[in-house]
Formats: structure tokens, sequence, C-alpha cells
């Protein structure tokens, strides 16, 4: 399966990309998508403990399930106002 | 959902329109009207600050304005707000955020206002990338969680003080 992954704030610098598409094995969960990105980018696995998710412009958790063609976003800590 | 009372984007923000979405439909109902605006500070953390760009996540953020707009209709019934953030760059003094609130009195209207705010930096998924004279940073504030009942309980707490 696929999935649409955005990243946002200092985790787009960082990766280089604020959108990539990328296969993940089934069945997957926003914590085995995070998983993939931080193998791939290293830079960003410092995040783990900080950032949080969202699947299809939706909050979601680590544990939250992902489908094939899902949009998984990853949000650094917030900053607006 | 399509609701004007909440928005996010380019455009440069009307506190005149936000006081009359949360006042236009009933005119009368609300004896107090209480708006707040973020405006980019000059200096941040002893750092000259030359201006700031905002990205956000915008479906996701008005996912998270209308959570906020659903708590302060549950914590404060008789109160109505209307609140717009600004994406992109952002030059010094001009307003990166405005909030409106409207209620049949002062205190809830105050409440309310302030709630939305502090909520917004809470879980607004909104990221502010600050130029300054010798360099850029991102700042970095919550972890975004609408579930987390503490962060709820100390926004509230926070605008009732």
């Amino acid at each position: 399966m696929r999935v649409t992954i955005l990243l946002f704030g200092r985790l787009h610098d960082l990766a280089g990309t604020r959108e990539l598409v990328r296969p993940v094995p089934a069945p997957a969960t926003v914590a085995s998508v995070w998983q993939a990105l931080a193998d791939e980018f290293p830079a960003v696995a410092p995040y783990a403990r900080s950032m949080s998710a969202a699947v299809n412009a939706d909050f979601a958790k680590m544990t939250t399930a992902v489908a094939d063609g899902d949009e998984v976003a990853f949000l650094p800590p917030v900053a607006g106002g | 959902m399509s609701d004007r009372r909440l928005a996010i984007g380019p455009h440069a923000l009307d506190v005149a329109e936000l006081v009359r979405l949360v006042t236009g439909d009933e005119p009368g109902a609300h004896g107090a009207v209480v708006t707040f605006v973020g405006t980019v500070r000059a200096s941040n953390l002893g750092r000259r600050v030359i201006r700031l760009e905002y990205e956000a996540y915008e479906p996701l953020a008005l996912r998270a304005f209308a959570i906020i707009s659903d708590e302060v209709g549950q914590r404060w019934p008789s109160a109505r707000v209307a609140f717009h953030h600004r994406t992109g760059p952002v030059a010094l003094g001009e307003a990166s955020v405005a909030i409106a609130a409207a209620s049949p009195r002062r205190n809830d209207a105050f409440a309310a206002c302030r709630y939305v705010i502090e909520r917004l930096k809470q879980i607004a998924p909104v990221w502010k990338h600050e130029y300054f004279e010798d360099g850029d940073v991102w700042i970095e504030g919550a972890v975004a969680d609408p579930s987390d009942e503490k962060a709820r309980e100390e926004a509230f707490r926070r605008s009732c003080a």
C-alpha cells in the first residue's frame, strides 16, 4: 500500500520536502509510517517524543490505523497566534 | 464545513468583519463584544525580528478551530466566537490572528475570547518561522493534542483568571 506523508515546520526542513508518497507494509499505523520516515530521514527521529499526527486531516494517535491512499501528516510542536 | 466565522489563509485580517460575524444575526442580543488581535513583535527572546512566516495545515487547522468553537459553546453557551488566522509572511506590527467574542454579559465574552487564543496556541496546526537579524528559527510551542484534558483545563483556568 502507498501513503502520502505531509511534513510541516522544521520537519519539512529536516526532510527537505513537504510531501512524499511512500510504500508501507500493511497493516500500517501512524507509528509504522513514522518509523519508515525516520529510517529514511534519521534527522527527524528526535521528534518522535514531541510531534503529533493527523490522518486524512483529522487528529490521530500513533496507534491509529492507516489505509492505502491515506494522507498522514506529522506535526512538530505548534506555535500559532 | 463552511463557516465564515472560522478561517485561515493569506488574506489580511479584518476585525470589523469578525465583530459583524458574532453580532450581526441578532442585533442587540449581545451586550459585550471582546476582540483580541495578535500582532508581530519586533523582538523575541533578545532577537531583533525582521518578519514572521506562518505555515499551516489548513484543513486540520479548520478542524481544530471547530473543536475550539464547540468547546466555547459548551463552557459559555451564551457566547459566540469568530476567529481568523493568517498564513504566509506577516510584517512587524501586522496582525497574525484576530478573535471576536460576543455574549450578553462581559465576563463570558472576555473569558471566551481568552480561551480561544489559549486553546489555539495549544492545538492549532500552525507554525511560526521567525526571521531575525542573524538568521531564522522555527518557533516550537505545544504538542498538539485536542484530547489532552490537562491542557484544556489550563486554557480554561487562564481564561477565567
